[in-house]
Order: structure tokens, then C-alpha cells, then sequence
């Protein structure tokens, strides 16, 4: 194999390819990248066995072939290798090696054989349909931030995609939750998505998604069975296994009598809690919410280390509550809220908030209060 | 100089007899009336309690420890005459004194017993420490008007009284700060009562070695040997700045005490740091029903140890010892800190299932770290999981009822496992 490729290119595949790589791995050849070189690109695939990305690439191919190289360390040495340089990569079959060169500078690196390297069956599909990728990054975007690491409840560790037509209507929908906060998403269901199973797309894939997501009018075909998730731009190819388990049922946990209504700035109201929580120390930060007549007031009450208040201008009209949340929960949801106004509406100071951006009920949040 | 006697109590003149009660157990020193940091260290508790508790036992050599494959955890004086010691190996144990009956350990009943000793030092002093079931430190500092005695007298009442009380005999170490405590506590086992003053502390040291410091293990030590430092002596003509540069923290450390300075305080609870409880096997076993069993009864005593000293712990780990002895460990975070014996068994019981070696494995614990203070009011609901919020019910009211009729009045069917 003998090929030349612009460094910003390669520096952009190998990019995609390191990040699925794990850094400690036990297995030798997970550790390396499987570069392929056929016509008139170059494909570079990596994989962890539970995601594998495939990104193909133009390059001037002089020798069609194949090997596999040290992802981490290919890497780093484009990264050093100065922009707008032309890199070749030579393998020598006898010796084992791969030759990267530049210009002056020469690297050698140590190769695996390519049987080694485990490819990702590529499954049968149930259902497959395109989407923009707007429309994906937004799924995504608003509800990972919710995604639980707890490793006892593996099947909260991902979002849970699936169709949904709880009013009447069938959307596209993204579910997370840590127990804790609540993340549920909608999106207008696209074409020949109906019949998709749900699938929960763990928390490394939706990262490794986000990727491929920039460019908001690309469209993404998307492929989906119960085992395996494949997203795919006509570079690039991310293949997933899904978690193996079942999402809880949470429409049941969406508070629908909460009839106390606040409406305020949203980051206004990030603001202030940020403000107020410096002075707690613990590493949850409990801030206390104290509503009255068009009144909030936050505030923080850390014994061994100081207070905090600050009032907050606010739409609020129904009787006196006083209900806590960790401000780190409080803060990652309002930052979720970039158009209008964030809406919560709560119950009791025992009962979970929802929140919503205006009216808009196609992103909706809840959160667990604390006691205060 | 001061002479007390360990018998009545009283202050007399320097005799060798005491004028009083005519017994030879004198404490003499001059700083007898101001020394105020003490240890104390019950004499071969396990074993002093099998031996009071069955009066057969009392001539003849017992040790304290699990199974054919365990290792001692106490020896009686008798057995200890043979040459065994803690921590040996129960075979190399029998081996050095064949005659001795092996029993197994009490642990509810010796925790018991060290509640009432602990009960009876919290009466001296708020400021305890214990090191484990039988061993303590206390701080008497101030408590001379309080008592109308000094430390070294009610130190005096105290022994007796566990011994009348509990028939658990104690021996004392007093002195000004706690490494020198802890060394005097050791110096004249059984029911001994060592002193040593702040003048003779330097004397005292400068013959000893260095592995007498706590943290000076193997490791250490030889390091310390190669650079020519053996007794506390040659350590104490090393400079500060030197010590610091090689052995860093710990040299800080050093330099302080090879001139018997110890600034550490005693108080109650700044002790635990994880709280871990393990079990060798009698065979090794890659069993994982048998595994499971064990991790859950593991988790319960855990559980029982925050539950009891009221704390919390954030991150869960198993450990686990081949056959080689070479041992795997793996480790968790919880989202909130627990001592739930359902929440901390649960997450062992990940990290078993998420174990690719299958063993055989010849000893198993479980810990539970990152330990912070309970804070009852901080539990919170969880939105998705119901079962955990009733298994949580479950377990308190299982608690209750274990507080009333005892630790085996309800069990989990896993217990029995």
C-alpha cells in the first residue's frame, strides 16, 4: 500500500478513528486503526467491539493495500505534522512496517496483520430512513446530558430512540434519564421510520455521533435493528451495538397535574443559580427556590462555608412554594432553553418539576427536587 | 518522682511496697500527675473472651481464627509462649503448637464487649479513637479538675473496672502524644501500664529501630537501611530538608518523630476511611452462586459497620485473591452515597458479573469508600426506579427488626447461600 493524502484530511479521519479507540486496551490489534487503500480513497476503520467508525477519504492511491497501524500514535504525529503538508503512507510488507513521510520528516511505525482486526458484522437491518442531521443533533443534544453513568443500571446508560405516539401523533423521540432528571425529546417522525424498534444508543456512541452531525443540511441515513444502530453520511459510517436491556417505562414518571406555573428568563435564571451555588460546599449543590407573587428567590444555605441570596423577576401567580434542587441539574436543564422563556411547573416541594421551553412541548425536562 | 499503686489507688512515698495495701505493683515516674495521651489495648482480647466464657479453656492454648486455610487473628498468652502469632497462617499455627483448640471467631460478641469497654472511655473522655475492637487512644488532656484525679489514676480505675466488670484485662501506654502512647501500651503485655516521659523520650528511642513507626513497613524500611538508618538514633542525625527530599511526606513525619514529636490529635471520628470485610474460602471455588451468596453476606456486614457508626460511602469495590495470591480488584462510583446493604450489594454484585476472570478465587471482600457523614435527609426519590425505593423500606424496617431480636431473627434467603 502507497498512498498520499492531505494532512488536514487525514488529520480529520484519524481524528474520528482515535476517539473510538480506547486508551487502555488489553486486546493489541483494538488498538490500531485498519487502513484500507482500493481506487481512489482511503478508508480508515476503528473499533472498541462495541462501536466501530469508518471514515473514507479522496487520496492518490500508487499501490492498492491494506494494514493496520497504532490509531493513537498515527494520530499525534499528524497532529505535529504542519498544515497543507502532503503525507504519504508506505506499508513494507517484509518488514512489517508502515512509513509515514512528509517532507523531512520520516516515521516508522509497527503494523498488525489485518486478519486481526475484528469487523463489525453488519446486521440486518429492520428499518431504514434518512433524517437531516439538525434534526438528529437536536434529538441528541437536549436529552444527553440526562444519560446516567450509573454502572448498576446499565440500561440508563444511553439514549432510548424510538417512535412514539403518545398524543395521537407518531414522532421520532429520544429518551434520558439518571433517575434523578428526565430528558424527552420529540421530532416530526421522518419517512419509513414507523416500524423502527426502540433501541437505547449508549453514551460513548451518542458522543461519537455528534461528529458527524455538523453540517446541518446533510442528511444522515439511518439504519436500526434490535442489536445494532448505524448512522451514515456518505463519508462516514458509525456502526453500534445498542444496550441490551429495557428502558423503564417513563411516561409515567412526566408530572401532568402540576399546576403551579413559573415562567422566567433562562439565562437569567442560570445566572443567578450559578451565583448563588459558589458558596456551597458541598458536591451537591442544593439551592432553594422560594416563589411568591412575580418573586423568586434563590438561595443557598451551606453552614461551614456561607450564604447566598438573589432575587430573581419573575412571572409567578400561584400560592407561596419553597422547593430545592441541585443547581447542577437546575443549571444543565436551562441550558437546554435557548429561545424563549423556560417554563416550570411544580406541584409540591416533594413532587418532580417539569420544564419546558415556552409552550413548546416537543422538549420537556423533569426534575426530582431535593430536601432543603 | 511519683509512685502510685495499681492496687489501691493511692499516691504514696517511694517504697518499694505500697504502705497502704502492701502490694508490689507501684507505678513510678516523675511526670506520672501530667502525662494525659493514652492507649489502651486489651491482652489477646478474642481469646481472653473465649477463655472467660468457657473456664475449661483457661489452661490450655486457644487461637482465635477461621478454618483449616485462615490465618490466627488472636492467640492466647499460652499458645503465644509456642511461638504463634496474629496473622500467621493457621496451618504453620498447629503446626508450632499442635495441642491448641482452634476456635472460631465471635465477632458479634467481641463487638459487644468493645461497645461496653468504649462505653466505659467515653465516661473519661469524649476524646477516643479507636483503632479497632480492642484497641483505643484517648486523650484525658483537661480532665483532672473534671475527675479530681489525674489521667494516670482514672487510666488505673478504668482497666479494673473493664476487668471486674467484663473479665477482659487491658494493658496501658501513657505518654504526650500518641506514637509514644501506642509504643508503651506494648512494652509490658499482659495488664501492663507503661509510662514514658517527655524527658527520657529522646533516651528511650535512640536504640530502637525504625520499623517501631507506623508506616514503616518492608518496603520502606529496607530503604531506610540502605541509606544506613536502622534505629531511631541514626535517624535523628539526618537533616529535615534531606528527609523531605527522599522520602517526601513521610520524611516530614520521620524527622519529627526520631525526636518523639507526634502533633497528631485524637479524636473520635476522623478514622474511617472505607469500611471492608472479607472472607477466604476453605476451598478455592470459581463458583459464581457461591460467589454471589458470599458478596451479599459481605454487603451485609458492611452495611451493619456504616449503619452502626452512621456513615456513608460513594464508591463500591470488590477484591478478589487467585490462587496465586496475585488479586484483581474492581471498583465503582455511586451517584449518591449509601450505606444500604441492597445498593451496596447490588453494585458488587456489577462488578462480579462484570468480571471476565473466572477464578478459581480463594478469598473475596467487599469495601465501601469515599466515606462521608450520613445525612438521612438526603436521600432523594429516584424518578424510574420504584423497587429501589421499596427495597430501601424493606431494609429499614428488616433493620428494626434485627435491632429488636437480634441479627438472625430475619434473613434474606441469599444469607443462606
Amino acid at each position: 500500500m502507497k498512498v498520499s493524502i492531505e494532512r488536514s484530511v487525514l488529520l480529520k479521519a484519524m481524528s474520528q478513528a482515535q476517539s473510538v479507540v480506547e486508551r487502555r486496551n488489553t486486546i493489541p490489534i483494538l488498538a490500531n486503526v485498519l487502513i484500507e487503500a482500493e481506487g481512489e480513497t482511503v478508508s480508515f476503520r476503528a473499533t472498541d467491539l462495541d462501536i466501530e467508525v469508518q471514515d473514507k477519504v479522496k487520496a492518490t492511491v500508487e499501490r492498492s493495500g491494506v494494514t493496520t497501524v497504532g490509531a493513537h500514535t498515527l494520530h499525534e504525529i499528524v497532529r505535529k505534522l504542519p498544515d497543507g503538508s502532503q503525507v504519504v503512507l508506505a506499508d513494507d510488507s517484509t518488514s512489517g512496517r508502515l512509513h509515514i513521510s512528509t517532507g523531512r520528516s520520516n516515521f516508522t511505525l509497527a503494523t498488525l496483520p489485518r486478519e486481526d482486526f475484528p469487523i463489525m458484522a453488519s446486521a440486518e437491518y429492520d428499518v431504514n430512513f434518512n433524517a437531516k442531521a439538525n434534526i438528529l443533533r437536536r434529538l441528541f443534544d437536549k436529552s444527553k446530558f440526562a444519560i446516567s453513568t450509573e454502572e448498576t443500571r446499565y440500561y440508563l446508560n444511553g439514549v432510548y430512540m424510538h417512535v412514539s405516539n403518545d398524543e395521537n401523533s407518531n414522532v421520532l423521540r429520544c429518551v434520558a434519564t439518571d433517575g434523578h432528571r428526565l430528558a424527552r425529546v420529540d421530532a416530526d417522525l421522518p419517512a419509513n421510520a414507523s416500524s423502527m424498534p426502540g433501541v437505547i444508543i449508549p453514551r460513548k456512541t451518542v458522543g461519537e455521533l455528534g461528529k458527524l452531525l455538523n453540517d446541518d443540511d446533510v442528511d444522515i441515513a439511518v439504519s436500526v435493528s434490535d442489536t445494532k444502530v448505524r448512522f451514515a453520511t456518505s463519508d462516514i459510517q458509525l456502526t453500534s451495538k445498542v444496550i441490551d436491556g429495557t428502558f423503564p417505562d417513563y411516561s409515567r414518571v412526566i408530572p401532568s397535574g402540576n399546576a403551579k406555573r413559573l415562567e422566567v428568563d433562562a439565562a437569567e435564571f442560570a445566572r443567578a443559580v450559578d451565583r448563588v451555588s459558589t458558596v456551597s460546599s458541598e458536591r451537591s449543590r442544593a439551592v432553594k427556590l422560594n416563589l411568591d407573587e412575580d418573586r423568586l428567590i434563590l438561595s443557598v444555605n451551606a453552614p461551614d462555608n456561607g450564604a447566598a441570596e438573589e432575587e430573581v423577576a419573575v412571572s409567578y401567580g400561584d400560592e407561596q412554594l419553597e422547593i430545592g434542587f441541585n443547581a447542577k441539574y437546575l443549571l444543565e436543564i436551562a441550558g437546554q432553553v435557548d429561545r424563549e422563556n423556560a417554563i416550570f411547573m411544580f406541584n409540591s416541594s416533594g413532587d418532580p418539576a417539569l420544564i419546558t421551553e415556552g409552550e413548546d412541548s416537543s422538549a420537556i425536562y423533569v426534575v426530582m427536587p431535593m430536601r432543603v | 518522682m511519683h509512685s502510685l499503686c495499681r492496687n489501691c489507688l493511692a499516691f504514696i512515698k517511694n517504697e518499694p511496697r505500697c504502705s497502704k495495701c502492701n502490694s508490689p505493683s507501684i507505678l513510678r515516674h516523675t511526670e506520672l500527675k501530667s502525662l494525659s495521651i493514652a492507649h489502651l489495648d486489651c491482652d489477646a482480647f478474642y481469646a481472653s473472651v473465649e477463655k472467660r466464657d468457657n473456664p475449661d479453656l483457661i489452661d490450655k492454648p486457644i487461637i482465635i481464627g477461621g478454618g483449616n486455610r485462615g490465618v490466627v487473628s488472636t492467640a492466647c498468652y499460652i499458645a503465644r509462649i509456642k511461638g504463634v502469632k496474629s496473622a500467621m497462617p493457621m496451618f504453620q499455627a498447629l503446626r508450632k503448637c499442635p495441642e491448641a483448640i482452634v476456635i472460631r471467631p465471635r465477632m458479634e460478641l467481641y463487638a459487644n464487649i468493645s461497645k461496653s469497654i468504649r462505653q466505659m472511655m467515653f465516661e473519661l473522655t469524649p476524646a477516643v479513637e479507636p483503632l479497632s475492637l480492642d484497641e483505643a487512644f484517648l486523650d484525658l488532656t483537661g480532665t483532672e479538675k473534671l475527675h479530681g484525679n489525674p489521667p494516670v489514676v482514672q487510666l488505673s480505675l478504668l482497666v479494673k473496672k473493664i476487668s471486674q466488670e467484663l473479665g477482659i484485662t487491658g494493658s496501658v501506654g501513657l505518654s504526650h502524644n500518641k506514637f509514644l502512647a501506642k509504643i508503651a501500651s506494648d512494652l509490658d503485655k499482659p495488664k501492663g501500664f507503661s509510662i514514658i516521659g517527655k524527658k527520657e523520650t529522646e533516651e528511650f528511642l535512640s536504640n530502637k529501630p525504625v520499623s517501631l513507626i507506623w508506616g514503616v513497613g518492608n518496603t520502606l524500611k529496607s530503604k531506610l537501611e540502605e541509606d544506613g538508618i536502622r534505629t531511631f538514633s541514626e535517624l535523628k542525625i539526618r537533616n529535615k530538608e534531606d528527609l523531605m527530599k527522599r522520602y517526601g511526606q513521610m520524611g516530614l513525619r520521620l524527622w519529627h518523630l526520631s525526636r518523639g514529636q507526634d502533633s497528631r490529635k485524637i479524636s473520635a471520628n476522623n478514622q474511617v476511611k472505607s469500611i471492608s470485610n472479607e472472607t477466604t474460602f476453605s476451598e478455592d471455588t470459581s463458583d459464581r452462586l457461591l460467589l454471589d451468596g458470599h458478596i451479599w453476606r459481605l454487603s451485609e456486614k458492611v452495611s451493619d459497620r456504616a449503619k452502626a457508626t452512621e456513615k456513608l460511602g460513594s464508591i463500591v469495590s470488590i477484591k478478589l485473591k487467585r490462587k496465586d495470591h496475585s488479586q484483581v480488584t474492581r471498583r465503582l462510583s455511586l451517584r449518591d452515597p449509601t450505606q444500604m446493604c441492597s445498593m451496596i450489594y447490588k453494585s458488587a454484585k456489577t462488578l462480579l458479573d462484570n468480571l471476565d476472570d473466572r477464578g478459581p478465587f480463594r478469598l473475596i471482600g467487599v469495601n465501601l469508600s469515599k466515606i462521608t457523614k450520613a445525612l438521612p435527609d438526603h436521600y432523594y426519590n429516584d424518578l424510574v426506579d420504584i423497587q429501589g425505593k421499596n427495597n430501601i423500606e424493606v431494609e429499614k424496617a428488616t433493620d428494626k427488626i434485627r435491632g429488636r431480636f437480634g441479627k438472625k431473627a430475619i434473613l434474606r434467603g441469599r444469607t443462606l447461600r
